[in-house]
């Protein structure tokens, strides 16, 4: 027999990431109900992912390798570069995590975020991510609608805008060092941009949960606006009835608008916006043109009507 | 010390520079196309190759300070320096052009948006320096003109920068601190020079 070498194919280069899950399942299963006679207890069924349902809204267009997504990010919290984010967000200590929800809601308070997420089923969102900074992946993010947190605090009828804040813990996110932006990082949404069905709180990818370097543990996806928007590791969430400050728009408010939704003919004024890169196709990928809303118009232009979003990039 | 590094760059050849100087990039386009740079390869080398460009203008811009205040003599690598610096800013030019926006809005950018006007206009002002940059147009031109005529670095270091400076996201040190170099460099060329007393040469020697 041929001595097994270390570049010989695994079992687990050649199944299909879907079948072993099932399979794991399945051994899950029958050793739980194994285990239920045995002891007359149920026990909980080792899980491999998240479990997270498909869901209407998700493309299908096919996702981004999970390395792309999870090497390439911009968290300025851990560095400017790219890669910073992968090498230095292993630092954060995201357990214990816990939200303060404020403003205009019926239950203030500082929640722990299991207790603030006990009970949500969760969804495999597949959705295109474009970059203000002209280039594109496809990710399958796992969270829940907005709305569904925002409704289990209760929201005020004066609230008209959801403002956002990152952590800001130096120790651990070196980028906080220096004034790279004004920290902590802000950002904010319309109510009814937060309520829409789209907009989610994302707390996995790849039905796993969510990397440190893409904003565990939960992270805000706002797939019509440009990424800077989908504020990354939330640690307050406040309801106001004024437009909150966002941190790319008070560092240069002529760049980066309140709504920044992504739009082909209002250019960036340092590039055009009416194409993009999408990554992963390698050194030769040819660019594509840039969708209103990414896409996502006839889900959301409706928000927007009447509106001049030349003035309101 | 400085002494012994003089001898030694004195015989040392200046040609192999321009054999050298094409690896990198081809060294780079090779990981960009094996993958090793990641899931954005274009903008890497791109940002690589203008970032290598820099460094060379700047070690060209030392030149002189060097041997004025560290006694160190490499005016003799300096024309090379020029024209791989020349090169690597074609090979930035190129890979933004060809792989990055693909010809996209090419004079639309340059027109409207200013830190590709300066990077543009960097570029155009090392054109002339780098067909100058033989000794036939040296002759042609003669020293002064010529000498004259390759003042205009300066402008392209500073174009340079700020360039990289106008292009960051943010508030970003790093392109400032590039800044900071070229413009200390080009400083020192105004301190004015000391006057030695005629009369006792030797005294300087101690």
């Amino acid at each position: 027999m041929r001595r097994a070498r270390a570049t010989d194919p695994k079992w687990s280069d050649v199944t299909p990431k879907e079948v072993f899950l099932n399979r794991r399942q399945l051994i899950a299963g029958a050793s739980a109900v194994a285990g239920a006679a045995a002891f007359g207890s149920i026990a909980s069924p080792a899980m491999a992912g998240l479990g997270a349902k498909p869901s209407r809204y998700s493309t299908n267009e096919t996702p981004n390798a999970k390395s792309d997504i999870t090497s390439y990010c911009n968290f300025y919290e851990f560095g400017t570069g790219k890669d910073d984010p992968a090498k230095y967000a292993a630092a954060l200590t995201i357990d214990p995590w816990s939200i303060q929800i404020g403003g205009m809601v019926d239950k203030p308070g500082t929640y722990d975020l299991d207790d603030l997420t006990k009970g949500v089923s969760l969804e495999e969102r597949i959705y295109r991510f474009r970059c203000v900074e002209a280039w594109s992946m496809v990710v399958p993010w796992v969270g829940f609608e907005l709305k569904t947190l925002l409704d289990r605090v209760g929201v005020q009828p004066s609230a008209k805008y959801v403002a956002f804040e990152t952590l800001e813990r130096p120790s651990e996110m070196r980028g906080q060092r220096s004034p790279v932006l004004d920290w902590p990082y802000r950002e904010g949404l319309r109510l009814d941009e937060a309520m829409h069905p789209l907009t989610i709180m994302a707390t996995g990818l790849y039905d796993e949960p969510m990397p440190k370097q893409n904003g565990a543990p939960i992270r805000l996806v706002v797939p019509w606006k440009y990424g800077f928007k989908s504020i990354k590791s939330i640690v307050k969430i406040t309801l106001t009835d004024r437009e909150p400050q966002t941190s790319w728009n008070m560092a240069n408010g002529r760049e980066y608008g309140f709504y920044s939704n992504v739009n082909p003919e209002v250019d960036h004024p340092r590039w055009s916006q009416a194409t993009e890169r999408v990554l992963g196709a390698g050194l030769f990928a040819k660019r594509v043109p840039t969708r209103m809303f990414n896409g996502y118009g006839d889900e959301v232009a409706g928000l927007y009507e009447g509106m001049d979003l030349r003035k309101n990039y | 010390m400085i002494d012994r590094l003089n001898q030694f760059l004195r015989r040392a050849p200046a040609w192999p520079l321009y054999v050298l100087a094409p690896l990198p990039i081809a060294w780079l386009y090779y990981q960009g196309l094996t993958g090793a740079l990641g899931v954005d390869p274009v903008k890497k080398i791109e940002h690589q190759l203008g970032l290598w460009a820099l460094w060379l203008l700047i070690a060209g811009l030392a030149v002189t300070p060097l041997m004025r205040f560290a006694g160190l003599k490499l005016l003799k690598f300096r024309r090379a320096i020029g024209v791989i610096s020349f090169g690597y800013v074609l090979a930035h030019l190129l890979t933004w052009l060809v792989l990055d926006v693909q010809f996209l809005n090419v004079w639309k950018d340059i027109v409207k948006r200013p830190y590709i006007t300066i990077g543009m206009l960097a570029f155009t002002l090392m054109i002339p320096l780098a067909a100058t940059s033989n000794n036939w147009s040296l002759r042609k031109l003669g020293a002064l003109t010529w000498r004259r005529l390759h003042k205009l670095t300066y402008a392209v270091c500073v174009l340079g920068a700020l360039h990289f400076v106008m292009l960051v996201k943010g508030f970003q040190i790093e392109p400032i601190l590039y800044m900071l170099v070229i413009l200390g460099l080009l400083a020192l060329r105004v301190v004015p020079k000391r006057r030695r007393p005629a009369s006792t040469p030797n005294m300087a020697a101690g």
